[in-house]
């Protein structure tokens, strides 16, 4: 039998940081980096006789996620400890959630490749607190814990195994980070660990009604780094279901360095947790008024905007989908059209120029770091003439790069867009004296040779001469 | 109520404790006696009370997410038995 066989299983636990100013069940502050412990108090150090208190924004935060998400919220629901011995968690047990989550039972729509849509259900989202990080002395002979993200809110994002591919798994995960960003409630930025997923990963026979036993992969940090570890763990069940082998149900670490998965810990520690009721922290009961002033709340999720996008402006699914994917490349659509007025010019330099630009320098639409009123007017600059496409790259370049305003990135440069008649004319007269033959080619028939001359007279230029007046001006001279 | 020792040692390994072999019987006799007291529990008669999800009925006692800062780090690890550049050190884990 080979690959194509099997079918692959996937569940993706997916952990958010919530963006509230303070941690979980303390007034320190969430903010990232700092010096290490100095967002710290007895409370999250786990200090004897410290109490939690909840953050009424974590329960905000996490309904509104669940809104979003099309989930059931909770009426009743409570905090549970999770024990296990770890040095970043200071009391041996994270306060989490067991059996009353806040939400349960949701779904996140996607749409793959061949316009599909799949509805990926989700089991459930509840709160829980972060744990702290470990770093290692300079001398390699002891650890060191710092707490300062001990006890920063998450939500653990729970979806059914759903998904059936490195590909869903990327496009979900995509997703469910847009619809964070949207509502407000995570920056997920996956390279400061404030989106993170765990992947349960298991393989069967097509057709075969029973799952597979899975793995659950941990570690990884990044989109690239998540297909990776699918491709790869799916790929390494396969081989050993085919070479007649058992797959045992373990925790994977994923090494992004070697490109394989090792395993954390054997059968025989399965987890057992005791959970229990924390007994230091009250009930939380949601009254419908509550849960309808958070609806109500709401700001537009990607799937409205994409409509409206589609309907009202006219642009096509495919770079509606592209755009409203991303909360921030939205918004830089939104700010730059409303600026220049040119939404159709604006969706175009993103699909091509811009996109091109983040593909090439991989980097995710949030790490843009121009605005989108610079946007809009490097727009207008087209627009005006002022400058020429090509030049409009070597600004986008440079925004990227150092951003401010774009005609002054222009007038810097000396990039402004010759229009001058008497300057074009020079310079076409130079290149036909230049291109004889193109000319004696053009003559006989052969067109394109315009194109060659006004890409000469481009180069000639630097990519300065405006196109339109080029290809106006070689027309008349080669016509005489 | 039986409690075998194999229990016993499933306990104290997710307790992280070391118990000798010699010790175990103590220990399985020490649980039953646990176990049998709060057994008593259940002869009590619960047909029409509702289910209990907690020790307590207060609820939604909530914070305003306001930062207050504790600012004293040095209090905060002053009972450290080993610290670097402001964090516990702890023997080396993997």
């Amino acid at each position: 039998m080979s690959k194509e066989d099997y079918e692959i299983v996937m569940g993706l636990e997916v952990h958010a940081e919530l963006s509230t100013k303070t941690k979980i069940f303390c007034s320190c502050p969430t903010e990232f980096g700092g010096e290490p412990n100095t967002h710290c108090c007895p409370v999250c150090m786990a200090m004897p006789g410290t109490l939690p208190v909840l953050n009424e924004k974590v329960v905000e935060y996490a309904i509104k996620a669940g809104l979003a998400t099309n989930c059931e919220i909770a009426r009743n629901s409570k905090n549970d400890r999770k024990n296990y011995f770890y040095p970043d968690l200071p009391k041996a047990y994270q306060i989490s959630q067991f059996d009353m989550p806040l939400c349960e039972k949701g779904y996140v729509e996607i749409t793959n490749k061949n316009e599909e849509k799949k509805k990926v259900r989700l089991t459930r989202i509840h709160i829980e607190e972060d744990a702290g990080k470990l770093n290692h002395d300079d001398y390699g002979r002891g650890s060191l814990v710092d707490l300062n993200r001990a006890g920063v809110p998450l939500i653990e994002i729970v979806s059914e195994p759903d998904l059936r591919s490195a590909e869903e798994a990327e496009m979900y995960l995509r997703k469910v980070k847009s619809i964070l960003e949207y509502i407000e409630v995570s920056d997920c930025k996956m390279q400061e660990g404030s989106l993170r997923a765990d992947v349960n990963v298991s393989v069967r026979k097509r057709g075969q009604a029973e799952y597979g036993t899975r793995t659950e992969m941990k570690n990884m940090n990044s989109f690239r780094s998540i297909v990776r570890a699918i491709e790869y763990e799916s790929n390494r069940q396969i081989e050993v279901l085919e070479e007649g082998g058992k797959i045992d149900q373990e925790t994977l670490r994923w090494d992004d360095v070697s490109g394989k998965t090792f395993s954390m810990r054997d059968k025989e520690d399965a987890q057992d947790y005791r959970y229990f009721p924390d007994p230091d922290l009250a009930l939380i009961k949601m009254s419908e008024e509550y849960i309808e002033n958070i609806k109500k709340s709401l700001p537009e999720l990607p799937e409205s905007r994409k409509k409206r996008y589609i309907e009202e402006i006219g642009l096509p699914e495919y770079d509606a989908n592209l755009i409203t994917a991303s909360k921030h490349l939205s918004n830089l659509f939104e700010k730059a059209s409303e600026i220049c007025g040119n939404y159709k010019a604006v969706s175009n330099f993103i699909m091509t120029d811009i996109t091109k630009f983040l593909n090439e320098k991989e980097l995710e639409p949030d790490q843009i770091p121009f605005s989108g009123e610079e946007l809009g007017n490097l727009i207008i600059l087209i627009d005006k003439g002022t400058i020429s496409t090509s030049i409009a790259k070597k600004v986008l370049a440079v925004l990227f790069e150092a951003p401010e305003d774009p005609m002054k990135i222009v007038e810097k440069n000396g990039w402004l867009q010759i229009s001058d008649e008497g300057a074009i004319k020079e310079v076409v007269l130079k290149i036909i004296e230049q291109n004889q033959q193109s000319v004696t080619d053009y003559k006989a028939g052969k067109k394109q040779a315009l194109g060659y001359l006004v890409g000469q007279a481009m180069k000639e230029t630097k990519g300065k001469a405006n196109p339109g007046m080029l290809n106006k001006m070689f027309m008349e001279e080669l016509e005489k | 109520m039986e409690i075998t020792r194999e229990e016993i040692m499933h306990i104290a390994k997710l307790a992280n404790l070391k118990i000798e072999d010699s010790e175990t019987q103590k220990y399985v006799n020490n649980m039953k006696e646990i176990l049998n007291f709060a057994n008593t529990v259940n002869e009590v008669d619960t047909d029409n009370i509702d289910t209990s999800i907690h020790a307590v009925e207060t609820f939604n006692r909530f914070r305003k997410d306001e930062i207050h800062e504790f600012g004293d780090r040095d209090i905060l690890l002053a009972n450290a038995p080993e610290q670097e550049n402001g964090m516990f050190k702890i023997p080396k884990v993997i």
